[in-house]
């Protein structure tokens, strides 16, 4: 088995013996879009209105939660040392990370999302268009995290630090993501967002692993 | 020759011989901008008074864009040759990046109460210079937060490299948003054509923000350097 398979069932098997920690982030994601109507009201129209953005600020901001536990627990008990020392190139090490992290919070994020849309009054197509903007928007936030997870290590403060760090960063992310359902919801074809979309996710793979490597190499040195 | 100045040792007495060159420079052109600014150039047909804010403000969003990559070119620099001055240098900098685009922001809001009638409107480049002060604050704080000052200007420059070739996505991205959510503003590219004393004004003025940028962050490293290399001989005798 290549040592990306084997990180990543690694990773995904200790996450599922520890379920909480993921339920965790399902649970906030969906208390944050539950909050929303609360505070400006029950009114069905504004409601579908404000849905994607929602939605997508939701997602941002699970992923801001998550994020500290990508290297973490590895950090701190010298598992990534080791990783980093092993033969293994520590770009796979870092994208089977990654990996695991989307499958972890961004995919059940993503299939989670229309029962969110229907609570907001989405047609269906709208929520379809939803799910498919979080499935090709959601990897963008793990591979750009994953840069941010690494230059907090053993920072102090790392929680608010990161949210500092790569929420600008996400700010592209939100704007096509959250576009692409609003566009479906007005008529327009929300094709170019797609687009889009697939771009900052072609560029993100490119950048994210290199700073989160780089990244590394500077926590452990 | 060029390397010979990237040490510490070495520029940090040529730093000192700058500062009151700059800072000099940087007032008498700032006189002189504002002389013109104020009454030299004439009041705009349509915006009247007010427009005279833009000789502080458009200078002061070039600057904070500007900095940014030398910011991150500094950075860049320091992490591919392991030279010490860069970071240090990227360190001095962001400060004054980070208050050249918080009064970008603060002008433009001052300039948009009486234009726009709002303090505030979520206007392309008023929202792209308030995510460019996010990413200058996320430099900054990282830094704070690492104790080891090598692992700090290495960290950072990872963060400022990432943040820079994020700089022109985020502001095609959000002028894109802009215009699909709402009608453009006024903006002040379509105001009418410049007079030729508003742009001499305005040229002054970018020049100071040059000059004081320098001064500056040169007198900013001076302090870095010294509080980073305290244990050194050489500067210890620079000192005496």
């Amino acid at each position: 088995m290549s040592g990306f398979a084997l990180l990543l069932r690694r990773d995904l098997r200790i996450a599922l013996r520890r379920r909480g920690d993921v339920l965790n982030v399902l649970v906030f994601f969906v208390i944050v879009a539950s909050l929303f109507p609360l505070g400006v009201g029950p009114e069905p129209n504004q409601l579908r209105a404000m849905a994607p953005g929602v939605v997508w600020i939701g997602a941002l901001l699970a992923a801001v939660v998550s994020l500290p536990r990508l290297f973490a627990a590895d950090f701190a008990d010298g598992t990534l040392e080791q990783m980093l020392a092993s033969a293994q190139p520590l770009p796979v090490v870092v994208l089977a990370k990654i990996a695991a992290h989307w499958l972890l919070t961004g995919l059940p994020l993503a299939i989670v999302a229309p029962l969110i849309g229907l609570q907001y009054d989405l047609p269906a197509d709208a929520l379809a268009a939803l799910m498919a903007s979080l499935l090709l928007g959601t990897p963008v936030l793990s591979l750009l995290g994953a840069a941010g997870a690494a230059l907090v290590l053993g920072t102090r403060g790392a929680g608010a630090l990161i949210a500092l760090l790569v929420l600008p960063l996400y700010v592209p992310v939100l704007i096509f993501g959250a576009g692409a359902v609003n566009a479906h919801l007005i008529g327009i074809n929300p094709s170019a967002y797609f687009s889009l979309l697939g771009a900052l996710l072609a560029v993100s793979s490119l950048i994210g692993p290199w700073a989160a490597c780089a990244a590394l190499r500077v926590a452990l040195d | 020759m060029l390397f010979k100045f990237a040490s510490p040792q070495t520029f940090f007495p040529l730093a000192g011989k700058m500062i009151p060159w700059f800072g000099a420079l940087a007032a008498v052109l700032a006189l002189a901008g504002l002389y013109v600014a104020f009454l030299v150039a004439p009041t705009d047909a349509t915006q009247g008074e007010a427009y005279r804010i833009i000789f502080i403000h458009v200078p002061a969003a070039w600057m904070s864009m500007f900095l940014y990559l030398v910011m991150a070119g500094w950075a860049g620099t320091g992490l591919a040759l392991n030279t010490r001055l860069s970071g240090m240098m990227a360190s001095a900098i962001a400060p004054t990046g980070a208050m050249f685009t918080f009064l970008a922001l603060w002008t433009g809001s001052l300039w948009g109460k009486p234009t726009w009638g709002t303090w505030w409107v979520w206007d392309a480049r008023l929202t792209s210079e308030l995510i460019l002060l996010f990413l200058y604050l996320g430099f900054i704080a990282l830094k704070a937060s690492i104790e080891d000052p090598v692992r700090a200007d290495r960290a950072g420059a990872i963060l400022a490299l990432v943040g820079a070739v994020n700089v022109p996505i985020i502001y095609f991205s959000v002028q894109w948003w802009n215009t699909l959510h709402q009608g453009a503003s006024v903006s002040l590219t379509r105001s009418p054509s410049m007079a030729m004393t508003m742009l001499a004004g305005m040229l002054l003025m970018a020049l100071a923000a040059w000059t004081y940028s320098i001064a500056v962050i040169l007198a900013r490293l001076r302090t870095i350097i010294r509080e980073r290399e305290r244990d050194m001989e050489w500067l210890r005798e620079a000192m005496a």
